[in-house]
């Protein structure tokens, strides 16, 4: 069978990015000067198998940034029998924005409107059966679920990668409790209009 | 026929053809099973899932031999076995088939080791093998520590790792599983989960009917039912970090 909704579609040559890299990065100087190479660590053990996908550059290119943005200062840091490293510390700016990106509370959108009108939009058309769609997007879903779930279960005990990824199962869940919902619905309803 | 289709076939584990299950008549007439082709591949965990009343457990009954089907046949390792006397079918679900119930149906009386021993002094075994056995399986679960409790000192996912071990007792072709976590909470779940896992990793053949969501994603294969009939099927792609990349909040 087709993957006709593959979340996996998208294979960007430069890889993944995080959002709020630049708060994060910021966030871990909070306590103490660093240089990229263990801020690029410290944020693949937070997001453990994840961190694969993640574009290896956008580390330094956001820390330039944040230096030009004078959130971050930096210092030419001489090494034995390496090249010199730049470390680099907070300034009082950026420890504002760490402190507003702490306290802000907005939440990355759950999304089931768009699905909710295509649904509402197929059957009212008589373009699609609503049922076949919601079945289809719950396989979909399925498919990420069961490779999340792989990779939790291969976390190691007190891994915090794995609440990461706990995280992504039971979201996952709740979209697919609510699919369940779409499909009663949509199927006591065949035959009839919306 | 070209070549490669003219190579012998490893026989399916289990195969249906246009299986068939009708409950009552006329006006009531209910057609739980329609028209099932199915085959599952030795070593294949299979799950197939569907809201209530859509056939799916009609269905693992009828692969079990638990139910005879209206029409249609059913092939276990390549021998039919809907048309089966009863005593046949009986010895062949003993010996062939381990059945893992939502309700677990293990015996109160009996300590966990004397409930997963049970099939195989059944089908004929030493109780000096069924004994050493039914131990090994019960480590296997991660229950050696519980060998004498009864069912009634055990909590529920403990029990039903006890049945699931019960059902192994006879190193059965196929596992059959109605329901498994459906009584479970969410952390016994998980202990379920890991069990069930394990033993696709081992290469046991698996036919799980579920409502849930984690235990149809450790799947090799999903099938979705609706009104007694197969309407989506999904090849599960473990390993591959795409899929959830993105749904853990990365941009592409």
């Amino acid at each position: 069978m087709q993957d006709p909704m593959s979340l996996s579609r998208k294979e960007p040559s430069r890889g993944y990015q995080l959002g709020v890299v630049q708060e994060v990065l910021l966030a871990l100087l909070a306590e103490d000067a660093s240089h990229g190479y263990q801020l690029r660590a410290r944020l693949e053990l937070a997001l453990g198998p994840l961190s694969a996908a993640l574009n290896s550059g956008q580390v330094y290119v956001t820390l330039n940034r944040l230096e030009k943005a004078g959130l971050v200062s930096s210092e030419l840091v001489g090494q034995a029998d390496r090249p010199d490293r730049k470390v680099y510390e907070l300034t009082a700016a950026g420890r504002a924005r760490v402190t507003e990106w702490l306290e802000d509370t907005s939440w990355p959108k759950p999304a089931p409107a768009e699905f909710h009108v295509k649904l509402v939009a197929a059957a009212a058309a008589g373009l699609a059966d609503p049922v076949r769609l919601v079945d289809a997007q719950r396989h979909s879903l399925l498919d990420g679920l069961a490779a999340v779930q792989r990779a939790a279960l291969a976390e190691p005990d007190g891994s915090v990668a794995a609440l990461l990824l706990e995280g992504v199962v039971l979201r996952l869940q709740a979209d697919l409790h609510w699919l369940e919902a779409c499909a009663r619905y949509w199927n006591d309803r065949k035959g009839g209009q919306a | 026929m070209n070549a490669v289709e003219s190579l012998p076939t490893v026989e399916p584990v289990l195969r249906t053809h246009a299986v068939e299950k009708e409950y009552g008549r006329g006006e009531g007439l209910v057609r739980a099973v329609d028209s099932v082709d199915l085959e599952v591949p030795a070593g294949e965990t299979l799950a197939v899932m569907g809201p209530s009343g859509c056939g799916k457990s009609t269905l693992l009954h009828l692969l079990g031999g638990l139910e005879r089907p209206s029409g249609g046949a059913v092939w276990l390792a390549g021998r039919r076995i809907d048309q089966l006397s009863e005593k046949a079918l009986a010895r062949l679900r003993r010996r062939a088939i381990g059945f893992v119930f939502q309700a677990f149906h293990l015996l109160d009386e009996l300590t966990a080791l004397e409930n997963v021993e049970l099939p195989a002094l059944m089908a004929g075994s030493s109780p000096r093998a069924a004994r050493s056995r039914a131990e090994d399986l019960l480590q296997q679960v991660g229950l050696g520590d519980r060998a004498r409790h009864l069912p009634s000192e055990l909590s529920g996912g403990q029990r039903q790792r006890v049945a699931i071990a019960r059902a192994l007792s006879n190193e059965p072709l196929v596992i059959l599983a109605d329901e498994p976590t459906g009584n479970l909470d969410s952390a016994a779940t998980l202990d379920v989960l890991r069990l069930l896992d394990s033993l696709r990793a081992a290469g046991q053949t698996l036919v799980i009917v579920t409502h849930d969501s984690r235990i149809a994603a450790a799947a090799d294969r999903l099938i979705s039912m609706r009104d007694g009939a197969f309407v989506e099927e999904t090849r599960l792609t473990h390993g591959r970090s795409g899929p959830f990349v993105e749904l853990a909040g990365l941009e592409g």
